[in-house]
């Protein structure tokens, strides 16, 4: 029977089906952080048990780090706390850890892709959302719960009902100004925050396989957005050529010999999916969110439209009265007071790239705080090997220490009550950003020049 | 995990869709090393203002019923992946969330820890939201071996889908880990199949 490239992966880790039940999965690589890990070890340990697989796990320190004076011990007691048990759990159950001044250190999503870990054909959990990430590679990645990680930490499997599979398949050239975020910000627009909640996502199509790996991690990274499980796409010659070299791929014939294996991840002609959805490069263009989840998204000189697509009038009212904003408002032009260009969905070196190449020579707005903070120390250092952060710093930008910071707020990193950020994050829920805080989701490039002007800019009119 | 037994109680209404697992929970105070007291901060920005005052009008402090059922909107518990979410509800009191339509990993998280998660359609939603509203003291039942859903008053009686293993595992307080680890022999069969 012909298959999709999620059948592919799915069939080849099922350990067990359990008759009306879940099937019994196994997971290739475990990624684990400080903040939804403590309660799994504590489980373990009070079933006097050890980490089954401490080969297959992978652990570093990112939610709720500093993003200034990694040095120094961390401030805050609780988040001391946690990422001392983080080690001292590292420590005991044998599991590698790039903690805090490691080399490797760095936003979970971002590290896995860029050390080689992550690679085609895996199954890959963190108890994170955004794990959806790796899924660029071919592989099946999801986020899970702390019962689920204490599963995999014991087991190294996963109770887990299979997903419905959808396509979204988008064709044609991307326009002048369009970047990987606003297409996955367009698709969520479209289909609304709920609209993908049951399925896992293919993505395909001339517009997807145009893009560079950094790009299709953005667009796997917000599945979640929708309410996917996660996203998956085909791996090709830019993910084998992404991951030669990288320092936890294989090597030599070994590496040959994958990719001969990877080669295979795709979806069968005629495979079959639940649904199936189509959209044309030509019509996305630069997107930026107005509202209180991800769906509520408009192309960036359109104004505020009288609903949201699942969403009720009380619902979607509160949504603006928090945003401090009213129907007809246009986005444009709309000061701002924060510039957060980061998180696990935007701060790799390519975003990097491309905010300091638009922003190089300016200066930005005075009324403006604008934060970049690199995904790992590996994309903190070609950074600054390439000059970028003498860039950042010359136009009046922080540029700050690996971690996830303001994206979720869980460290200092807070945009205070009422203020208005851009933000290439993730997530603009109520509070997301800090308590009160209004967020605007954009891509690297829109913030990064909306930063130098003070207020919600086009690019294509700079 | 607690066994899950039949149960009488009156509706917490909380009619507002999206409802994230950042507004259930928020990441400051993902802080602890437990899974205990997450109760205290459940939909801590709505309930309390930023001097940390009381929001008098927001449903959980206006509504006193000392209910166990959460009935919410559309896409309850969407976003984070954070159990904590889970957590929360299940300390604050409730050990049922009804909604419309739930987010995958939520509903994982609730079942993991005893919590039952109930779906209707929209428009029963819609219905219960309404009668609620009208009167917060009507009792409602939750059966988890019948699978149903059903108010005193004789007007609402629905059934609900969970599969058979979750059933048993909520209805038994039964623990997926231990399961997991009484199937080793498969997995260890798995990865000498697997690994070269």
């Amino acid at each position: 029977m012909a298959k999709t490239l999620f059948d592919k992966v799915w069939d080849n880790h099922v350990v067990d089906y359990i008759p009306n039940g879940p099937s019994i999965i196994y997971i290739d690589k475990h990624l684990i952080h400080e903040v939804t890990s403590p309660q799994a070890f504590a489980g373990l340990n009070n079933r006097n048990i050890k980490v089954y697989r401490p080969d297959r796990t992978v652990a570093t320190a990112d939610h709720n780090v500093p993003t200034i004076d990694q040095h120094l011990p961390i401030k805050e007691t609780l988040s001391r706390n946690q990422v001392e048990t983080l080690t001292k759990n590292c420590k005991e159950h044998n599991i590698d850890l790039f903690g805090l001044g490691h080399k490797y250190q760095g936003i979970v999503h971002v590290i896995g892709p860029e050390l080689g870990i992550t690679q085609p054909g895996m199954t890959i959990v963190c108890g994170d959302s955004h794990t959806s990430t790796h899924g660029a590679f071919g592989s099946i990645a999801f986020g899970i719960g702390t019962s689920e990680v204490e599963m995999v930490l014991s087991t190294q499997c996963i109770l887990q009902n299979k997903p419905k599979k959808m396509l979204i398949k988008i064709d044609g050239e991307l326009n002048n100004g369009v970047y990987s975020k606003d297409i996955i910000l367009y698709i969520i627009s479209k289909i609304s925050a709920s609209g993908g909640t049951g399925y896992f996502v293919e993505y395909s199509g001339s517009a997807i396989q145009s893009l560079s790996m950094e790009a299709r991690m953005t667009i796997c990274n917000m599945s979640i957005e929708m309410g996917a499980r996660g996203g998956i796409i085909a791996p090709d010659d830019i993910t084998f050529e992404y991951i030669k070299g990288k320092k936890f791929a294989p090597k030599g014939d070994e590496f040959e010999e994958s990719v001969r294996s990877w080669k295979k991840l795709k979806s069968d002609n005629g495979a079959k999916y639940d649904k199936i959805l189509e959209f044309e490069a030509s019509d996305i263009e630069p997107m930026i969110t107005y509202g209180t989840n991800p769906g509520m998204g408009i192309k960036i000189n359109e104004s505020i439209p009288e609903k949201s697509l699942n969403s009720s009038n009380e619902s979607y009212n509160k949504s603006l009265k928090y945003m401090g904003l009213s129907i007809g408002d246009q986005l444009l032009n709309k000061k701002i007071d924060y510039v957060f260009i980061g998180s696990c969905t935007n701060s790799r070196i390519e975003d990097l790239r491309i905010a300091s190449n638009l922003i190089k020579g300016k200066k930005k707005a005075d009324h403006v705080n604008a934060w970049v903070i690199p995904g790992s120390k590996s994309v903190e250092k070609v950074a600054i090997d390439e000059g970028l952060d003498q860039i950042f710093k010359n136009a009046g930008f922080e540029f700050r220490q690996p971690g996830c910071s303001a994206c979720l707020a869980m460290n200092e990193d807070k945009i205070p009550k009422e203020k208005y950020c851009i933000s290439t994050s993730n997530r603009n829920f109520e509070g997301r950003q800090g308590p009160g805080a209004r967020t605007f989701l954009a891509s690297p490039a829109t913030a990064a020049l909306s930063a130098i002007n003070g207020f919600i800019t086009d690019i294509r009119n700079n | 995990m607690e066994k899950f037994k039949q149960f009488d109680s009156t509706i917490m209404p909380l009619n507002i869709e999206n409802i994230d697992t950042d507004q259930i929970i928020p990441a400051r105070f993902l802080k602890a090393i437990t899974r205990d007291g997450f109760g205290d901060n459940l939909f801590r920005d709505w309930r309390y203002d930023s001097n940390n005052k009381l929001i008098k009008d927001f449903e959980l402090n206006r509504i006193q019923n000392n209910s166990k059922i959460l009935l919410a909107g559309r896409n309850f518990g969407c976003g984070s992946s954070r159990e904590h979410a889970a957590w929360a509800i299940y300390d604050y009191g409730y050990r049922v969330v009804v909604s419309s339509f739930f987010a995958d990993i939520f509903k994982n998280n609730a079942l993991n820890n005893g919590l039952l998660v109930i779906q209707l359609d929209e428009e029963k939603i819609k219905h219960i939201f309404e009668k609620v509203n009208k009167d917060l003291n009507i009792l409602f039942n939750v059966n988890l071996k019948n699978q149903t859903f059903s108010s005193y008053d004789g007007d609402l009686k629905e059934t609900f889908e969970i599969n058979e293993y979750n059933k048993t595992c909520l209805i038994n307080g039964y623990d997926n880990i231990d399961y997991l680890l009484s199937q080793k022999e498969k997995i260890l069969n798995f990865e000498s199949r697997n690994e070269k």
